[in-house]
């Protein structure tokens, strides 16, 4: 059973329709890429996820369940335009939110401290939020994400503002927490950052479901058949006669094959030739590629 | 619920705890103390840096003496030609030259002409005609044959005095008016400074919200409504606790004040100043009369239907702010055009409430106390006055369901208004917000 389905959810504003019939799952323990450019209704479909926003049509589902007012205490969210009491200090705001989750003042200290140790910020506890720097504040608001070990957690726009310090300790504690079974939906328009933590991914664009699959599936679908070779020497231009060459410089060619042709056949053709071959890899489409591709066909 | 408590507790700790909380709650009666004082000591100063000096040429001869008193203008006589004097009068440091025509004993209407360098104030000018009549008068009866003793013997100190009055003591019938517009004017004031101080503080903790982002984390939690409504009762438990703590501490400083500089201030200023009151109505009366009237006031009507109209003032007018503070984009500049539609209704209730002070039965006062924009400002100052219940009740009843109405609407605006980063929202928006299911 999925984490999160979506079932055919519409959500239009007086002047337009944000989503326009989407429909995906998200199963448990993945890291799932909510991908689209700007404006085409990620925040949105993610507010109706996290019972902002009500739906106009079509409903949404976790461990099974329509959503209910119980299921925000199982949703950690991190908003894109990330916010905090500039005034509250750490430790208060961070015990306030948490009970807004659901938690006991109890767990919610422990699971407070906790962090805070994991982060190595214990001495944060009473400095108001102005008082931190940007990358602390940053920590702070990962804490308030997921202090209340939600089922599922919503990262919109996760790296955005983050040093790469910052970047890869965040990017180290999603995966943590994936490993320990928490799902995660990360959201956002940087396609090439979504390719190394995301397995699954849905592409979004005005509004509706353009992509929904496995992150080396669609690659595979996408795929032109292109290879690059790397040799060294020379290459005949007559044997280049019967192959499509994309691309070429001094020490590389890249080859789109034919229908029906296929990797070997080119390598095959190469070696015959007496080409001395360095590397030969197949190209795949980037998701950014693959994205304007769908966008601009 | 629960959550709904933790919203009311942080937005009521979150004022109190503050240093600034603390200093404002004990600073501000004594700054209520110091600006009552002040307000003493300066219409004291100014009615003696106000006179005038007067220099009058007196063609009929009928002034013996201008007596000046203490705090009036002061004049002289002349005997020069008016012409020479009318070039001269300022440079020997006179205000005003007045020339007093020559009377035949008979017209009941005489132009008297004045001179002056700057326009004299109209207080100033009310103030020498008076002044003049009476001397015209004065003259005329010398000139008879009316002996002025027998007419002064026929003068009669009237007191009106209120038939049903409870008090035993026959005098007390007027203190009981005074006292009930005392704290008529006291009650419709405080009200109309909770709307605003407190309202404004609801507004820019919304505000707040919104720039800050964090909302959004907040309504994921919680239902707009409870953010809102739970914002509105801790803020107006702040100003709850505010109040009590004034309430006790205003009169306890304003006596010690009295006792430390009394003899120095003129009270009579400071009465003058608010016009309602007459200080010379009060010396007649000793404070346990003072204090058997403030208890003979009916106080099951007042206290709660006072609790009632402070709470539905308060609401209705948090609600309105709290939707506009929703609305209002990055830029708090902005704010003005929105916050006005507010505050105008209130500026005309506390004007409705000045006049009902003075008339508390007028088709005005029993219109203002009435209708729910006002009522929370003008019904209390009525409350004293014994108004007909059914008015009170009608009064409360639509005050409570306007209440109703403008949460439930701006709920609305509110829910929608948090999330619209950037920009500001027009009126007609707003409007939309408020019917779309």
């Amino acid at each position: 059973m999925p984490v999160l389905k979506i079932d055919n959810v519409v959500k239009r504003f007086h002047n337009k329709t944000a989503v326009n019939g989407a429909s995906f799952e998200v199963n448990k323990g993945k890291i799932f890429g909510l991908l689209g450019p700007n404006g085409a209704g990620k925040t949105t479909l993610i507010r109706i996820i996290t019972s902002i926003l009500k739906a106009d049509e079509g409903a949404v589902f976790l461990n099974g369940e329509k959503l209910n007012e119980f299921h925000p205490t199982q949703i950690g969210y991190m908003p894109e335009e990330r916010g905090l009491y500039k005034k509250m200090k750490v430790g208060e705001q961070l015990l306030y939110l948490a009970q807004l989750r659901g938690m006991s003042y109890k767990d919610a200290k422990k699971a407070i401290v906790d962090w805070m140790t994991k982060f190595e910020m214990q001495d944060w506890w009473n400095k108001k939020i102005e008082e931190l720097s940007k990358g602390m504040q940053q920590k702070v608001q990962f804490i308030v994400t997921v202090v209340h070990s939600p089922k599922l957690i919503i990262l919109d726009e996760p790296f955005t503002g983050l040093d790469p310090v910052n970047t890869e300790l965040i990017r180290k504690e999603i995966m943590n927490l994936s490993a320990n079974g928490t799902t995660i939906i990360f959201s956002t328009h940087r396609m090439e950052q979504v390719e190394e933590i995301c397995e699954d991914i849905v592409l979004v664009n005005e509004g509706k479901v353009i992509l929904d699959g496995k992150v080396a599936k669609i690659k595979e679908d996408f795929k032109e058949n292109k290879y690059k070779v790397e040799f060294a020497g020379e290459i005949n231009d007559d044997l280049l006669s019967g192959l499509e060459v994309e691309d070429k410089d001094g020490s590389s060619f890249v080859f789109k094959l034919d229908i029906g042709q296929t990797s070997n056949d080119l390598l095959k053709i190469l070696l015959d030739n007496g080409v001395s071959i360095k590397s030969f890899n197949e190209i795949l489409p980037s998701l950014n590629d693959i994205f304007i591709k769908l966008v601009t066909d | 619920m629960n959550k709904l408590w933790l919203i009311i507790k942080r937005e009521y700790l979150i004022r109190v705890k503050k240093k600034s909380f603390l200093l404002i709650t004990l600073l501000a009666p004594l700054a209520f103390a110091t600006l009552t004082l002040g307000m003493g000591f300066i219409s004291g100063y100014m009615a003696t840096k106000s006179s005038k000096k007067v220099i009058v040429k007196d063609d009929a001869g009928i002034f013996k003496s201008f007596n000046s008193t203490k705090k009036g203008n002061t004049y002289d006589f002349t005997s020069m030609p008016l012409d020479s004097i009318a070039k001269t009068y300022d440079k020997e440091g006179y205000d005003l030259l007045v020339h007093i025509p020559d009377y035949d004993g008979n017209s009941k209407k005489i132009n008297v002409q004045y001179y002056s360098e700057k326009k004299p104030g109209l207080i100033t000018l009310e103030k020498i005609e008076r002044r003049i009549g009476r001397a015209y008068k004065n003259y005329n009866i010398d000139k008879s044959d009316v002996d002025k003793e027998l007419l002064k013997s026929f003068a009669v100190d009237v007191s009106l005095e209120n038939a049903k009055s409870k008090s035993k003591n026959d005098k007390t019938g007027k203190l009981s008016v005074i006292i009930a517009t005392a704290l008529a004017g006291a009650m419709g004031f405080l009200l109309y400074m909770v709307i605003f101080i407190f309202g404004t503080q609801v507004m820019r903790s919304v505000m707040e919200e919104k720039i800050n982002r964090i909302v959004e984390i907040i309504i994921s939690s919680v239902k707009p409504f409870q953010l809102m409504v739970g914002k509105v009762v801790g803020v107006g438990a702040v100003g709850l606790t505010q109040l009590t703590i004034w309430i006790i501490f205003i009169p306890v400083i304003m006596m010690i004040a009295n006792l430390i500089f009394g003899g120095g201030i003129d009270s009579s200023n400071i009465s003058e100043l608010q016009g309602q009151i007459n200080p010379d109505d009060l010396k007649d009366f000793n404070i346990s009369q003072v204090i058997n009237e403030f208890f003979a006031l009916n106080w099951w009507v007042i206290l709660p239907a006072f609790v009632l109209f402070f709470l539905g003032g308060y609401f209705l007018y948090s609600s309105l702010f709290a939707a506009v503070g929703s609305a209002i984009g990055d830029d708090q500049g902005e704010s003005q055009s929105l916050i006005m539609p507010i505050t105008i209704p209130v500026i005309f209730a506390m004007i409705i409430m000045m006049n009902t002070l003075n008339d508390p039965d007028s088709p005005l006062a029993v219109f203002g106390s009435i209708f729910p924009l006002f009522s929370p400002i003008v019904m209390p100052a009525r409350l004293p006055f014994d108004p007909p219940i059914w008015q009170v009740i009608l009064s409360l009843a639509l005050l409570i369901a306007t209440c109703v109405l403008f949460i439930w609407m701006s709920a609305k605006i509110y829910r929608a208004g948090i999330l619209m980063y950037g920009k500001k929202l027009s009126i007609k928006e707003m409007g939309k917000m408020i019917f779309k299911k």
